[in-house]
């Protein structure tokens, strides 16, 4: 999707959110039984479910074999299934971004992608960018800004600001203010997150 | 004994600079765990069945099907055949499970029938409401007499909904019994130390046998106070499941039974001598915080004017109660006294900001708030930017200022701190309290590395585990007083027994030694001294391990702040859009430990009450009773680009840094409302009688001002 790579333009939209969460997979009930048969017939759809099923998903360059209900959202894998709990569950709708993660390099909200069809893309999720003792730099400029208070929305924030930065790495006051709309914040630190990405602009990638 | 008091600023390295959390790196990299975060072994899922009526009877319940699905491990009825149920989603069934989707798909195999009750849910009804609980009227000095005699009396009718406290981390725990008596407990909570006691009293354990754990949580903001039904019900599922359960609460729930600030309606006249001094107020206000009524707001709110009469009616609803909201009671009664005010400014013609300094001396804290508003005033370029109300100018776009003033207490709660000094060097303070991402955590770290000497990496701070020595409950900025306190004191008690171990090598007496730049060293001569780690060397094998306590011997916290805001808008008159282009907030709070974490305090005061002025309302549907916008789409949190500038500045100096360490989590967060709604006010030239500023309700107060 070439037009999104344009500088300053948002990470994501939800249109792109569904469009990628109805491709390729329906469990049960989902679409009217007359587009599933339509689909089925130009061999186009695999049904499946509605119990567990191989799934191989590509997360922070590990192949992780697992077995799940096509049900089971990419949220729900990240945090019940590997541990990987950096990815925070709020609202498990699409609205507040702490599910922030990276599908070949485009945010989603995880809570809205079904495990299944995140398979054969590259997951990139917050424990894939830095550690305590060697932050990214954006993870840098968070903290120096104290672009957070309890924390809860801060590693969506942080992937969305990777994102926006690996699309547009000198965004303005307006793009972040565009880039980062898909995330919302309780405490109210958005002054900071303000900051800081202004402060990293143009050092995301060093 | 040592002397317990704060160091003189000169000899500050750490306290009152712009210091980084400790734990934003854990934080940032997704590290950090909260509960929510919490997998145990073999741990199980919990979902809930939720009665969907807002006043029902259960006539029949039937789990035998449930108890039979694939994966469910235990099932709760919390409640049986017969209870009355007195709100939407109070709780009915618990189950849990090995899967998320298997505790749902057991849920939707419970058959329960309701016999549906009449409900009640408008709080607005004020005195018509069926259980309306008026309260004796407060009359103080003769307000008839200076009705009379004021002259210009303004009148108007002000609400503010209920809102929700939605928590980014729901409500929640991790409950495991490790045997049959013992309960390890991860809660989200604002209350560490308190946990074990509460499920002491839901269930059969002793609180000695309870452990409580809290290293992050994702915000309370007064909701998390209890570990609630919820808690009693996880820890009783994981006795009857044999295994770690965990129960979250879903969105739906969160948002609808464990969030709810009450909601406030006033009828007020105001009155003033031609002058511009107040004389005169009188006001009835009611509201509802659900099933338990509401409290009376403080009316009138800071500015006491000498003749006054309150009254306010207390409307139970069919909704689940209140829990105390970020300065309980503060936002509603300055929004209702600071927009009346405001309007009685209008009336006389004159500009608020000259208005609220004349009448600065009706507040306890006349002083303090005339150098706020001056300095406030200074920042927002007030006295170039005012205009007369609705006297805008052309264009569909209307630009106006609006101020409001508010005070809170903040003195330090009780606290226990437990520092101890190993023979290695290091150093760790112990306490029951918790981190709700106020920046607790950093601000006992920096006061115990300054005490000490030390920098801060070379001092660990352990909080959020009950076993810990007890701290209070984060509530009421309570908390950066009691703990900077109650570590202050207790570094020092540490202190004077390490001088102790080092004066003999020295050559002089304990009482002659201070700690300072990673050395003990003597007073006036620092060519005589000892690095720290060889001093601690002396100690022996056996740590030092010393309490201190809050309240105790000197005064290090206090109470009572005042605080000014000054709002700038632009509102667009054609589609009624209300968008914040600038803020100001001046604060006096003490002693300042953290300078950074203190102004962001700020800052999140002014977001949140910029999201409580513009968009967000729990909507209760009349006819169901239930939550309408118990999600995150429709229940409207403001967005990184609907802020506009924010301007913070703290009030420091001596006078202020004598006082104490005074909490400042509760008052940012009270003026934002009404000083957004006074500059509404000025822009379009009529008051929008209601929070949030909607687009729906600034077109309807311009028609029936006869604006459109």
């Amino acid at each position: 999707m070439a037009k999104d790579k344009k500088a300053g333009s948002p990470g994501f939209s939800r249109r792109d959110f569904f469009r990628g969460s109805a491709v390729g997979t329906l469990s049960t009930g989902l679409l009217s039984s007359t587009v599933v048969e339509g689909a089925q017939a130009t061999g186009q759809l695999q049904i499946l479910g509605p119990g567990p099923v191989p799934v191989t998903l590509q997360v922070n360059g590990k192949s992780h074999r697992l077995q799940l209900e096509p049900r089971v959202t990419l949220l729900d894998v990240l945090r019940n299934h590997l541990d990987l709990t950096g990815t925070k569950e709020v609202c498990d709708r699409g609205t507040c971004g702490a599910c922030t993660v990276l599908l070949d390099g485009k945010p989603v909200y995880a809570c809205s992608v079904l495990a299944v069809d995140a398979q054969g893309k590259k997951i990139e999720t917050i424990e894939s960018l830095g550690t305590p003792e060697k932050l990214h730099p954006i993870q840098a400029a968070f903290v120096e800004n104290d672009a957070l208070q309890c924390g809860f929305c801060t590693p969506g924030f942080v992937m969305a600001s990777k994102a926006l930065l690996d699309r547009n790495p000198n965004p303005s006051r307006e793009e972040i203010e565009k880039g980062l709309g898909g995330n919302l914040c309780r405490c109210g630190t958005y002054a900071g997150i303000r900051a800081a990405l202004l402060s990293v602009k143009g050092g995301a990638n060093a | 004994m040592p002397e317990y008091k704060w160091p003189e600023a000169n000899d500050r390295d750490l306290i009152g600079k712009k210091i980084s959390r400790l734990d934003g790196p854990a934080k940032v990299t997704g590290t950090a765990k909260y509960t929510y975060d919490i997998n145990r072994p073999g741990m199980l899922f919990t979902r809930t069945l939720y009665c969907p009526h807002a006043h029902a009877r259960i006539v029949s319940l039937d789990t035998t099907e449930a108890s039979r699905m694939p994966g469910v491990k235990a099932v709760r009825v919390i409640q049986g055949v017969g209870t009355e149920i007195k709100w939407a989603l109070d709780e009915i069934v618990a189950i849990a499970a090995t899967s998320e989707e298997a505790a749902e798909d057991a849920i939707r195999a419970v058959k329960v029938e309701y016999e549906v009750l009449p409900h009640f849910v408008n709080a607005e009804a004020g005195e018509k409401a069926p259980d309306a609980k008026p309260a004796q009227e407060a009359v103080t000095g003769d307000p008839d007499g200076a009705k009379a005699a004021a002259a210009v009396i303004a009148k108007g009718y002000y609400g503010i909904p209920t809102i929700s406290h939605c928590c980014m981390e729901a409500h929640g725990h991790v409950c495991e019994w490790t045997d049959d008596q013992h309960l390890n407990a991860w809660c989200s909570t604002q209350s560490v130390s308190g946990v074990p006691s509460q499920f002491a009293e839901g269930i059969e354990v002793s609180a000695a046998n309870v452990r409580a754990f809290c290293d992050y949580m994702g915000g309370g903001f007064g909701s998390k106070f209890s570990i609630d039904r919820w808690g009693v019900e996880c820890a009783r599922l994981a006795r009857e499941a044999k295994a770690p359960v965990k129960w979250m609460l879903e969105r739906e729930p969160e948002l609808t039974i464990a969030g709810d600030r009450p909601s406030a309606y006033a009828e007020i006249e105001v009155g003033a001598s031609q002058d511009g001094t107040i004389t005169y107020w009188a006001s009835k206000s009611w509201g509802s915080g659900g099933l338990s009524g509401s409290g009376s707001p403080p009316l009138p709110y800071v500015i006491q004017p000498p003749n006054r009469r309150h009254q306010h009616i207390s409307v139970p609803t069919h909704v689940a109660s209140a829990r105390a909201w970020r300065a309980p009671n503060h936002p509603q009664a300055c929004f209702l006294t600071m927009c009346a005010l405001d309007d009685l400014a209008a009336a006389l013609n004159m500009d608020p900001l000259d208005f609220f300094m004349k009448n600065c001396d009706l507040t306890p804290r006349a002083a303090v708030y005339r150098e706020e508003l001056q300095k406030g005033a200074e920042l927002i370029e007030w006295k170039r930017k005012w205009h007369p109300r609705g006297q805008s100018g052309p264009g569909s776009v209307k630009r106006g200022l609006g101020l409001s003033l508010h005070t809170w207490g903040g003195l330090g709660h009780n606290s226990n701190c437990e520092v101890s000094i190993h023979p290695d060097g290091s150093v760790e303070a112990r306490l029951g309290s918790q981190d709700l991402g106020t920046g607790t955590r950093t601000v006992i770290g920096i006061v115990l590395a300054e005490t000490l000497g030390l920098p801060l990496d070379a001092v660990k701070v352990s909080i959020g585990d009950s076993s810990f020595p007890a701290s209070g409950a984060s509530g009421g900025s309570t908390t950066v007083g009691g703990v900077s306190a109650s570590t202050r004191r207790a570094a020092l008690n540490a202190l004077e027994q390490l001088f102790a171990k080092v004066a003999p090598d020295l050559g002089v007496t304990p009482d002659q030694l201070e700690a300072e730049q990673g050395t003990i060293r003597v007073k006036g001569d620092p060519s005589k001294s000892m690095p720290w780690k060889q001093a601690a060397s002396r100690i022996g094998v056996t740590p030092i391990t010393v309490r201190g306590a809050n309240p105790g011997p000197g005064k290090l916290t206090d109470q009572g702040v005042g605080g000014i805001q000054m709002a700038e808008v632009a509102v667009d008159v054609e589609t009624g859009v209300v968008r914040i282009e600038k803020m100001v907030a001046v604060q006096d709070c003490g002693l300042i430990i953290d300078r950074k974490t203190a102004e962001s305090q700020v800052y999140g005061g002014l977001i949140m009450g910029i999201s409580y002025a513009l968009t967000e309302e729990k909507i209760i549907d009349p006819i169901t009773g239930r939550m309408l916008n118990a999600n995150m789409e429709f229940y409207k949190l403001p967005g990184i680009g609907d802020i506009g500038e924010l301007v913070v500045h703290m009030m420091t100096g001596p006078e202020h840094d004598k006082r104490g360490v005074i909490g400042l989590g509760e008052p940012p967060v009270i003026s934002p409302g009404a000083a957004i709604s006074n500059a509404v006010a000025n822009a379009i030239g009529v008051r929008v009688p209601y929070l949030p500023l909607t687009p729906d309700r600034v077109l309807a107060a311009l028609e029936k001002g006869g604006m459109s």
